[in-house]
This record gives C-alpha cells, sequence and structure tokens, in this order.
C-alpha cells in the first residue's frame, strides 16, 4: 500500500441558512493515496463540490478530521490554509476562472506571485514549462479571450501544475467542454498522473469521464454511496485515436 | 510574499484598466495641481509685497496723528492735526536711534509747464526724506536745509510728472514749472522707482521744502507724516519706544492719555499685508484641499466598484494561495499607486500652471517645496484612508463565495 496523501475521516459539514441546517455531508470517510487519480460523482447537490472545497483547504468540515500529507489540516489558521493551497494544492475549475486580458503566460504565473522563495526568472521559466507541459508552448501572449474553451482550461490546468503540488482538484473541469476536447483534457491528466505521479481527484457526473480514472468515490445525500476501484481503466489517448477527426460538421 | 511581487501584480490590474485609472487619478491631479498653484500664488503675492516694502528700507518709521480719545468724536487720522516742527526738533535733539528724519505734508494740485498740464502730488519733505527712501536724484541736486528755511519755491521731480509736462529730450532742470499757480524752479529730477506693493505710481510726485508747501500753499503748521529711518534694522524697536517717549513729553501727555500719534514700522506693515495674504492662501488652500478629498472619495468609489467586479478574481487568488493581507495589500497599492501617480501629475501641472500664471499674467508666484511635499503626503495618505476600506473589504471575502460570486 503506498503512502496515502490524504485522509478523510467521518467528514461533516453542516450550512447554517438562518434557522435552518443544511447538512451537505454527513460523515464522509476515506483515503486517497500518493499517485492515485481518483474521481468524485454523484448527482447534483449531493455534496461534490462541498466536499471538494474541503479536500482543497477552501472550506473548513464542521466536523471530522482531514490529513493531508501528514498534517492535520483542522488546526491551521487561515493564512496556514493559503500557504497550503499555494504550496500543496492545483485547483481547476469548470469556470477556468482565468484573469481576463491577461496574457496566458501570465495567469500561469499568478500562483507562484505568492510564493516569495521564487524568483522573477524562474516563475518565468517555471510558467513556460507548465504550459509546455499542456502543449501551449505557442500560445504564452494569447490572453483568454484568444484562446478556445480547451485551451482555455489547458491554462487553468497549466496554472495548478506550476507551482508543483502534491495533487490536483478539479470540479467538473471538462463541464464546459465537448466531449472531444474533454477527452483531450482527460488524456493530459492521465499523463499527468502516470508520468508525473500527480494525485488527481476529479469531480465529475458523467460516468464516461469517470471510466478514465482507476477509481471512482460515489455520493449520495452527502453520504459516501459506493467507493470502486475501476478495473477497466479506459485510456483517454486511445479513445481520443479511435474517434475520427472530423467528427464536426 | 514581498512586497514587489504585490506591486507588480497592482500595476498589471491598473494596466488592465488604463483609462479607469486614469479617470480616478483626474480628481487627484486637480487637486494636488490647484494645492499648488494657489500656494505658490498666495506666497509669490506675499514675497512680492515683503520685497516691495522692504525696499522702501526696512528700518523706515513712519509716525501719524492719532485721534485722541478725550477729544470726544474719533476723527479720520488726516484731519487729525497734532504734528508740528515742534516734535521735529525734539526728536532731532533727543533721539539716540534715530539717523534721520523727515516731516511730510502733501497737497493735490495741478502741474503746468507751458502748455502741458498733469495733475499731480507735492510732498512738502527735509532733504533726508531722500535718504529715509533710499531715493536718489537722476539729474540736478536736492533742496538744502537753507532752502527749507527760507521756503524756498524749488522742487524735484518724479519721472511721471516729467514725462507728462516735459516734451521728450527736454531738460527739466533749470526751467520753470506751475503748481497750483505758484512758480517752483525745478532743481532737480528724481530716478524712476515704478509701482509700489500696492500698485500705485511712486515716481508721480514732486517734492518741496516741507515749509514750501507749508506755508506758500496749505497755510498750515502742522504735518501729515514725520518720517524717521532708525539707525540700523535691529534698533527700529527701541527706536520706536524712544519716539513714543519723546512724543508723548512732546505733547505733554499725562500718563492715562492715549497717545495723539502713532509710530509704525516697515516690519508691522510687512505683518499687516502678510497676514491678509496669508489668509487668502489659507482660503485658496483650503478649497483645494477639499478638491482633494472629493478625489480622494472617488479613489473610493472606484475601488470598491473594482472589489467587487474583481470578486472571482479575489477568490481565485485566494485559491491559489493568496492570505487575506496578500489581497488586502494588492488592491491597497492599487489605490496609493493611483494616488501617487495622480499626485506626481498633479505636481507637474500645478507649478506648470504656475509658471504660465506668471507668463501671461505676470502675478507673481513662488512654488514652495513645502507645498509639493504636502500635497505629495496627503496624496499617499489620500490613498491609504479611501483605499483601506475596500481593500479590507476585498480581503475578508470568503474564497469559496467569491469564486461562485456571478
Ligand atoms: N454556501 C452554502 N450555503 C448553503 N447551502 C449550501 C452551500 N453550499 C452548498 N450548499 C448545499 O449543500 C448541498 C451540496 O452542494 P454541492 O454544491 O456540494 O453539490 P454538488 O454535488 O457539487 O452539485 P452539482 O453537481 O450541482 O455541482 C446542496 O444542497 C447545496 O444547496
Ligand atoms: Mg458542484
Amino acid at each position: 500500500m503506498p503512502d496515502k496523501i490524504l485522509e478523510i475521516r467521518n467528514i461533516k459539514r453542516e450550512f447554517h441558512m438562518g434557522t435552518e441546517i443544511v447538512r451537505a455531508l454527513k460523515g464522509v470517510t476515506f483515503d486517497v493515496a500518493a499517485g492515485e487519480f481518483l474521481t468524485i460523482m454523484g448527482s447534483s447537490g449531493s455534496g461534490k463540490t462541498t466536499l471538494l472545497n474541503i479536500l482543497g483547504c477552501l472550506d473548513k468540515p464542521t466536523a471530522g478530521e482531514y490529513i493531508l500529507d501528514g498534517t492535520g489540516v483542522g488546526k491551521l489558521s487561515r493564512n496556514e490554509l493559503a500557504k497550503l493551497r499555494n504550496h500543496k494544492i492545483g485547483f481547476v475549475f469548470q469556470a477556468y476562472n482565468l484573469l481576463p486580458r491577461t496574457s496566458a503566460l501570465e495567469n500561469v504565473e499568478l500562483p507562484l506571485f505568492y510564493n516569495s522563495s521564487i524568483s522573477a526568472r524562474e516563475r518565468k521559466q517555471k510558467a513556460i514549462k507548465a504550459l509546455e507541459a499542456v502543449k501551449l508552448a505557442d500560445r504564452l501572449d494569447h490572453t483568454p479571450s484568444q484562446l478556445s474553451g480547451g485551451q482555455q482550461q489547458r491554462v487553468a490546468i497549466a496554472r495548478a501544475l506550476v507551482n508543483e503540488p502534491v495533487m490536483i482538484l478539479a470540479d467538473e473541469a471538462t463541464g464546459n467542454l465537448d466531449s472531444r476536447t474533454s477527452y483531450e483534457i482527460m488524456a493530459l491528466m492521465q499523463e499527468l498522473n502516470q508520468q508525473e505521479g500527480k494525485t488527481i481527484v476529479f469531480v465529475t457526473h458523467e460516468p464516461d469521464i469517470a471510466a478514465f480514472s482507476g477509481r471512482t468515490v460515489m455520493l449520495k445525500d452527502g453520504k459516501v454511496l459506493k467507493d470502486t476501484v475501476n478495473e477497466a481503466k479506459k485510456s483517454a489517448k486511445d479513445v481520443l485515436a479511435s474517434i475520427p477527426v472530423t467528427d464536426d460538421y | 510574499m514581498n512586497v514587489m511581487n504585490l506591486i507588480r501584480i497592482a500595476l498589471r490590474a491598473l494596466q488592465r484598466n488604463k483609462l479607469r485609472a486614469f479617470l480616478t487619478m483626474l480628481g487627484i491631479i486637480i487637486g494636488v495641481a490647484s494645492v499648488i498653484a494657489m500656494v505658490a500664488i498666495g506666497q509669490g503675492s506675499k514675497k512680492s509685497i515683503q520685497d516691495a516694502l522692504s525696499s522702501m528700507g526696512s528700518n523706515m518709521i513712519t509716525i501719524r496723528p492719532n485721534s485722541n480719545v478725550t477729544a470726544g468724536a474719533r476723527l479720520d487720522a488726516t484731519s487729525v492735526q497734532t504734528l508740528t516742527i515742534d516734535d521735529v526738533k525734539a526728536l532731532q535733539k533727543q533721539a539716540q536711534y534715530i539717523s534721520f528724519i523727515s516731516p511730510a505734508v502733501s497737497t493735490r494740485g495741478q502741474a503746468i509747464n507751458g502748455a502741458l498740464n498733469w495733475p499731480t502730488s507735492m510732498q512738502g519733505v527735509s532733504p533726508q526724506y531722500l535718504d529715509i527712501r533710499k531715493w536718489h536724484v537722476k539729474e540736478g541736486n536736492v533742496f538744502t536745509e537753507a532752502d527749507v528755511n527760507t521756503a524756498a519755491k524749488v522742487c524735484l521731480l518724479g519721472q511721471t510728472v516729467v514725462n507728462n509736462i516735459f516734451a521728450p529730450g527736454e531738460d527739466p532742470v533749470g526751467k520753470i514749472i506751475r503748481f497750483n499757480k505758484i512758480p517752483f524752479n525745478v532743481i532737480g529730477v528724481l530716478e524712476a522707482k515704478g509701482e509700489n506693493a500696492f500698485g500705485q505710481d511712486q515716481d508721480d510726485v514732486i517734492l518741496a521744502p516741507f515749509t514750501t508747501v507749508q506755508k506758500r500753499i496749505l497755510a498750515t503748521i502742522y504735518f501729515q507724516n514725520i518720517y524717521v529711518s532708525a539707525t540700523n534694522e535691529n534698533t527700529t524697536k527701541l527706536a520706536t519706544a524712544e519716539i513714543s517717549d519723546i512724543l508723548r513729553r512732546s505733547h505733554r501727555l499725562k500718563p492715562a492719555d492715549e497717545d495723539d500719534f502713532a509710530v509704525r514700522t516697515q516690519e508691522e506693515l510687512i505683518n499687516t499685508f502678510s497676514s491678509t495674504s496669508q489668509l487668502l492662501t489659507i482660503l485658496l488652500t483650503a478649497i483645494a484641499g477639499i478638491s482633494l478629498v472629493v478625489g480622494g472619495i472617488g479613489i473610493m468609489n472606484i475601488m470598491y466598484v473594482s472589489v467587487t467586479e474583481r470578486t472571482r478574481e479575489i477568490g481565485l487568488r485566494m485559491s491559489i494561495g493568496a492570505r487575506g493581507i496578500d489581497i488586502l495589500l494588492q488592491f491597497l497599492i492599487e489605490a496609493i499607486l493611483i494616488s501617487i501617480t495622480g499626485g506626481l501629475i498633479g505636481v507637474a501641472l500645478g507649478i506648470t500652471a504656475s509658471k504660465l500664471v506668471t507668463t501671461f499674467l505676470s502675478w507673481p508666484t513662488l512654488i514652495s517645496q513645502s507645498s509639493i511635499l504636502l500635497s505629495f503626503l496627503v496624496c499617499g495618505m489620500t490613498g491609504v484612508f479611501f483605499g483601506y476600506y475596500p481593500a479590507q473589504k476585498a480581503s475578508r471575502l470568503d474564497p469559496i463565495e467569491a469564486l461562485r460570486y456571478e
């Protein structure tokens, strides 16, 4: 059994809406090993985003324990959480969240601005390397409005990679993309997972996307419904090769 | 997080919205420019008044008659008559701190030379008057004590009078002119002195022995003024006290009586006029300062809009590791950059405006370093003060809610 990068024990998250209490997570427990590619599935409102926010240290659980890479997250201050996000986590959002009117390069550089140990030269080098990894080395100066949706998401992935995090968290990262572009993104994810050994937690509600991961946690009403290892893991590269390029009309 | 990075982030954010940044700056630019121009104009006029007054001789002392309370109804200073030749003699004999003394009595009238005539005033003075005023004759000679004793009909002409009653190139010295029908022998011409601090032409005057004016024109024994010059600039205070003492004795005033004369030093005059122009400067600066505050409110307004507009950006920055303080500083630095840049442009504009005022309106201006420094400081503080609350609002956002903001 490889090292556990992430352990959650009986995580609960309640939202207080006036007098009403919304129980988004009602006690979720699982581990993620280093180098694993995990998808979290579930119907809308099942608590996927809430869980991912907690895993990404953007939110704190109401109850339960969360250990990330050996550190208990529960006791950390806001600033320590920010540092953790900067050093250990790369986020990819459904809406890309790139800065408008800002070049791809500068967008990717962004996380490094909040890491004072990195010089301006290193920052640029690392950003270019990350953009090369997502095959956008020829689009450094393009602003988001000059890029396609898939390219924008790849910039966002490069931004998630640039600080060399131990894990990448993606919330419906393919939700706004057509299926071909989705497969391209998944092929990129698989490559990062297999070649760079990045741990990936990927939220989706599309089963064909989940099929590219090694394991799927199914949520329902804030609880783990199923936690299954995916025996017949598909290669996104192969799937891409099998569909004709002239799919569109 | 180092500050250089934050400055870079703030600069990039401003670059993305150049026009808006400039429009926000405009308030500050106008505020600073007007502060600097107003202070420059105020200081300039103050300095020119001071210069003009001290060019008259900063150790000059003026004695005027003053209304006496015991006389019942207070009278206008010019109609009060208390100064006589006895006072001049007493001062000449007893005062130690006085180097020159001249009584003065003046009257208006028509100066005529042949077919040319000119309305002007004649000042009856003693020869020492020119020493007190630091004035010289350009041609001819000054009248003498003998002329004073005999009430001689001799006079010195100011340049303006010469220009108006003599043809160009004609030498006035030795000619006879008439003033109020009385013939006067022109024995000298005064060098041109130009306008005084209040815009009066100092050359529009005829000087004659005071006895002549008193006896032959006004038929009076009183003076309107006595001008005195202290031995030097440091003895003006002593001289003033001494003069008061001597005049009180000479006028036989009892200890309880108020002075029936007033002694003014040039310094007091300077202070009087300085304080008026100071008040004006303060007023103008206050108005300009208000526009600076309005500019600051403009910054605050735009920063609030900017924070709301960039809520998602703030959420994103937090999700990739920005701490609250990083966000706070980013927005604060943006506000400060706007105000400081506005300040710089404002300083440049203010200096240019002051120069233009001097060039085209020929108003004196004096750009003081302190006003530049002050408005710069105020700018920085405006940035911090008005930028802080929006920045704090940004830093306190919840990252998840900020990311979800539409
Ligand atoms: N900030 C909040 N305040 C109140 N309730 C919330 C908040 N965030 C989430 N919830 C509630 O928690 C539950 C889970 O929400 P969550 O966003 O995690 O669902 P999800 O699985 O991501 O759904 P989807 O697939 O539609 O994105 C929902 O019922 C939602 O209404
Ligand atoms: Mg969701």
